[in-house]
């Protein structure tokens, strides 16, 4: 055994001094592996971002409530009637005030982008007194929350650095009227940054709602307690509604988006892979061809054949992990922390995200780079075994 | 033509080694292909655009209506030569979102006038004008549901309830092809007046507008007559060309196309590095046979253009065949129709990618030819004495 | 063994004949050959001069490294000289530039190798075709000249196979016809048979003797076999940068 490592590890060594000599076809074998790499991890830091922004862990004890068949808070509708309904149920967590639940309103109001300077869907939401003490991780950061009744707003962090014409001071048209932006809010990272908040009493009438929301945001007393809560809304005759948590439904918000990315992602990264796959092979099969003589002198001094087949893919390997590392390292610093908005199709919205490179796609990625390498490795290393010693001596 | 049977002999050299170059430059443009058909598939709401047509929706957002009223309004104003209505409906088929399809509820006749670019045999315009639930549909719509006429098609809507919570009932009464390729056909069309009729709240109130202006050269004055009629009212408007309208939601995306640009340029970089590699070592290879054509008689022009000729042949088999993949795939129809629902390869972006398969072939050629070209006989034929 | 026909003559033909006025068809007058290897200046030939007739066959004798590949290079245009001339058939082939060598070299020389080199890739009639297709003859002419020349080799029988499966002696006779199918007026042979067993070897000299007797080919051939140069009209021995009709000791 030792005898077959040491064996494995001196040609091993062997072959990998041997490669400054082979400059061109190494560099260019690493180089495609590693813009695989580059493109894998930038498109999926995308997708990571933008779930990311989506799924921020919040509380676990807040529950959205929505009109059954709705898959969104825009295609909701409930009327003032269900949601006091809705708000006195079971499981709602009390303050001196009142239940900690919020009715809501959810729309788009069109703002000037700032990367493109088109105007985009932004989400305007009507919110009632509880909204940010039910959420548990809003934050005025600058200035202050607007005033019940009147035409003020305040503006998620995301969304002041997506769109022109946000900062405190500013005014927004709505109509006729002019809201002005009276404070801007943090909201731990998550899609509430990308949003503007009202009164929901100031909103109604502004978008000819009546007396209708569309969705409520209730903290519940505890995180077990969503189930009793759930039923007792479920089976109330007067309520045809759907009960999830809010981790649960910016996972579904986020899906088709991240689906597609992640899909398209997917797609890419393959053809590159098997592209590189190709080019890696190519290199390694005109490394042991250059190498035919060495490799039949040492076969015929006694090597074995795996020690052959290995270190020719270990040889592969180290090329790729090479290639892979340098993808990795210029694709995180070129693409980490990249503050975007893009529109996720299901709210119809905006949503303000940054670039995510996790350490979970890191390895992901360099995993795919080591899986190059090795097929690449692999034939050509089977091939090395399989010369006829004899033949190969001879030849010049 | 001649020195054809030279190049071509040339490839069969080193078979596997050519081969997954090859395979390398077939992968890559596969991804060209694909990478252009859905840019195409994202901005064919763009290309399509009327030159002649305007969007008039809502001042403050999309989501908010307008009123019907509005439409002859519009076409009182000079410049106009129609205005047609439009209103998302949202319907949910078989209680499944991913089933999604866009679907409206318009006002047959003019909206067939407006729309030229969908067309629609006479006979199943009657049926559609003679039946209150009748619905037309789209050629890709019908394919993604096995959808006939005379099928009866129940749709919910979240946003637009019916009177009593019934569903809507719809019976398919004809199918619509597009004009040109990129036509959208997954849509669902049904009637107005039905529509309006039974629905549980919002009498009066369509989404937004398609006008049709006389004279092209006038579109941004009309533009802004529009907006100025309905200013200071309580619905107030927003007019853009379709075009801008369309390019607006492309916007909202981000910086699709400099994402796109930049995925192709890394694949095409690599790709050029690996073709360019193996090709300087072929010739390296080849340096002894290089020097027998000099010998024989070869002038240097003529082996550099032999040289080239080797690349770009390999580049040109390699990537017309990677297109020609592309293409076919493209044709199969949209991999998403529920995101995507147009989904081809535009002509233009085929000769584009026959332009970079040569360049292509020139560029990773270029210095192994060069190489080729300055070789010196007598070093070439230099035997170790 | 070898059929005694002539090709005949065709608008290749005519064109090829150099005709020197005073019979002598390449005159090497006080050349000098320097390498550089590095810093380092190899100086190979010196002031050498050397006349050959027409219709001579000469064989070109000397120890490695004394530079015959060099001067037989130096005849053929394959490579420059430091200082002096060379002509042949008249014309001062180093005043030629690149281009017009490469035009001259395909009309008026064969070259014949010691390691064959053919192309792998191609049959044999397609390695012999290399030469015509520099040429404006059609499809068909070209072909029959191929025939003509691979007759004259006596290898018809095999104008379909790859070098690899052809002998030594067959690929050197490829080489020949490759050598003589544009029916040039010199040929020259850097040790035809250094590569060949002595049975392959007597068939290829043979066949250079013939070419040179009855077709008027004149040949220059480098050579270190003795039975080789024996075959030939004359030999000269080449020692230092110096030529001389004697044998060195």
């Amino acid at each position: 055994m030792i005898n077959w490592l040491s064996q494995v590890a001196s040609i091993t060594f062997f072959n990998l001094r041997t490669i400054p000599h082979r400059k061109g076809a190494a560099v260019t074998a690493a180089v495609g592996i590693a813009g695989v790499v580059a493109v894998f991890v930038g498109v999926f830091s995308i997708a990571e971002g933008f779930r990311a922004a989506m799924t921020v862990a919040g509380p676990d004890d807040v529950a959205i409530v929505l009109r059954s068949g709705s898959d969104s808070e825009m295609t909701s509708g409930l009327s003032r009637e269900e949601v006091r309904l809705i708000a006195d149920a079971p499981g709602v967590a009390r303050m001196p005030g009142g239940p900690l639940a919020s009715a809501e309103l959810f729309v788009i109001i069109n703002l000037p982008k700032r990367s493109t300077g088109t105007d985009a869907n932004v989400p305007l939401r009507g919110v009632e007194k509880a909204a940010a003490a039910v959420r548990g991780d809003i934050r005025i950061v600058e200035g202050r929350m607007f005033e019940p009744g009147r035409n003020e707003v305040v503006v998620g962090v995301g969304a002041a650095r997506a769109c022109s014409g946000l900062g405190l001071g500013r005014a927004i048209r709505v109509g006729q009227t002019e809201w002005k932006v009276v404070g801007i809010f943090s909201g731990g990272g998550g899609a509430a940054e990308s949003e503007i908040w009202t009164d929901a009493a100031v909103l109604q009438p502004a978008y000819h709602r009546g007396d209708s929301f569309q969705s409520v945001y209730a903290r519940l007393t505890s995180p077990q307690a969503f189930q009793e809560f759930k039923d007792a809304l479920t089976t109330n005759p007067r309520l045809k509604v759907k009960v999830l948590r809010q981790a649960e439904y910016l996972a579904e918000q986020s899906s088709m988006l991240t689906g597609f990315i992640k899909g398209f992602g997917v797609i890419i990264a393959s053809l590159m892979a098997l592209g590189a796959l190709f080019g890696a092979l190519n290199t390694m099969y005109s490394a042991v061809a250059a190498r035919t003589h060495e490799i039949a002198t040492l076969r015929a001094l006694g090597f074995g054949a795996s020690p052959i087949i290995l270190s020719v893919m270990v040889e592969s390997l180290a090329l790729a992990l090479v290639g892979g590392a340098v993808g990795a390292a210029a694709a995180y610093v070129a693409f980490d922390g990249f503050q975007a908005a893009t529109i996720n199709w299901q709210t119809f919205s905006q949503v303000a995200f940054a670039f995510t490179v996790t350490p979970r796609l890191l390895t992901y990625a360099v995993t795919w780079a080591a899986a190059i390498g090795l097929l690449g490795g692999l034939f050509p290393a089977l091939r090395a075994a399989r010369l006829p010693v004899a033949a190969a001596l001879r030849d010049t | 033509m001649r020195f054809l049977v030279l190049v071509w002999n040339n490839l069969k050299r080193k078979k596997l080694r050519t081969s997954l170059t090859l395979l390398s430059i077939f992968v890559a443009f596969v991804l060209f292909g694909l990478l252009c058909s859905i840019r195409e598939a994202f901005m064919a709401g763009v290309s399509m655009a009327g030159a002649d047509r305007l969007v008039v929706r809502h001042k403050v957002s999309l989501i908010m209506n307008l009123p019907v009223t509005y439409g002859p309004r519009m076409e009182r104003i000079p410049g106009v030569e129609s205005a047609v209505h439009w209103t998302w409906f949202n319907a949910i088929y078989q209680d499944e979102p991913k089933n999604f399809f866009g679907s409206f509820p318009v006002n047959p006749e003019p909206f067939l006038a407006m729309h030229s670019e969908y067309l629609l045999p006479e006979d199943q315009k009657q049926a559609w004008l003679k039946t209150r639930t009748g619905a037309i549909v789209g050629r890709t719509l019908t394919q993604r549901f096995g959808w006939k006429i005379g099928d009866r098609v129940p749709l919910t809507s979240p946003i637009w309830p019916r009177k009593g919570d019934q569903a809507w009932e719809f019976e398919i009464v004809g199918i619509y092809d597009g004009a040109q390729k990129g036509t959208d056909t997954s849509g669902f069309f049904f009637r107005y007046d039905y529509f309006d009729e039974a629905r549980a709240r919002g009498e009066g109130t369509v989404g937004w507008y398609f006008v049709r202006v006389t004279d092209v050269n006038r579109v941004a004055e009309v533009a802004n007559a529009i907006d100025a009629e309905f200013a200071n009212s309580p619905y107030e408007t927003k007019t853009e060309p379709e075009g801008a309208f369309a390019q607006g939601f492309i916007q909202q995306m981000g910086n699709f196309t400099t994402i796109l640009i930049g995925i192709l340029s890394a694949v095409f970089f690599t790709i050029l590095l690996v073709a360019g590699n193996t090709m300087a070592q072929a010739v390296r290879e080849r340096t002894g046979e290089l020097g027998v054509l000099k010998a024989v008689g070869f002038s240097n022009g003529l082996v550099l253009a032999l040289v080239l000729a080797e690349s770009c042949l390999i580049t040109a088999v390699g990537g017309l065949a990677g297109l020609g993949a592309a293409w076919l795939f493209a044709a199969r129809g949209s991999p998403i129709p529920a995101i995507l629902p147009v989904f081809y390869l535009p002509t233009e972006n085929v000769i584009l990618g026959v332009g970079l398969v040569f360049a292509l072939g020139l560029v990773a050629g270029i210095l192994p030819a060069l190489q080729a070209m300055r070789l010196q006989i007598a070093v070439a034929l230099r035997k170790t004495d | 063994m070898m059929k005694g026909e002539t090709p005949k003559p065709s608008a290749v033909t005519e064109a090829n004949r150099m005709s020197p006025d005073d019979g002598i068809l390449v005159r090497v007058d006080n050349v000098d050959k320097t390498f550089h290897r590095g810093s380092e200046e190899i100086h190979v030939l010196s002031g050498l001069s050397l006349e050959v007739p027409g219709g001579d066959f000469l064989a070109l004798m000397g120890p490695s490294g004394s530079g015959k590949t060099t001067l037989l290079n130096l005849i053929g245009g394959l490579d420059r000289v430091t200082r002096g001339s060379v002509s042949v058939g008249g014309e001062r082939i180093d005043q030629m530039s690149n281009r017009q060598l490469a035009a001259w070299r395909a009309r008026h020389v064969g070259f014949v190798f010691q390691f064959y080199n053919l192309l792998p890739v191609l049959t044999a009639e397609r390695n012999v075709e290399l030469p015509l297709l520099l040429t404006p003859l059609s499809k068909a002419e070209r072909r029959k000249h191929v025939e003509t020349a691979l007759d004259v080799v006596n290898l018809s029988h095999r104008s379909r196979h790859h070098p690899r499966t052809l002998s030594g002696g067959e690929q050197q006779r490829v080489g020949i016809a490759r050598a003589i199918v544009t029916d040039p007026t010199l040929l020259l042979c850097d040790e035809p048979t250094g590569d060949l067993d002595r049975k392959s070897g007597d068939e290829v000299l043979h066949l250079l003797q013939a070419l040179n007797r009855e077709h008027g080919k004149t040949i220059i051939m480098v050579t270190h076999d003795p039975h080789a140069s024996a075959r030939a009209k004359r030999t000269v021995y080449l020692d230092k940068g110096q030529l001389s009709t004697e044998k060195p000791e």
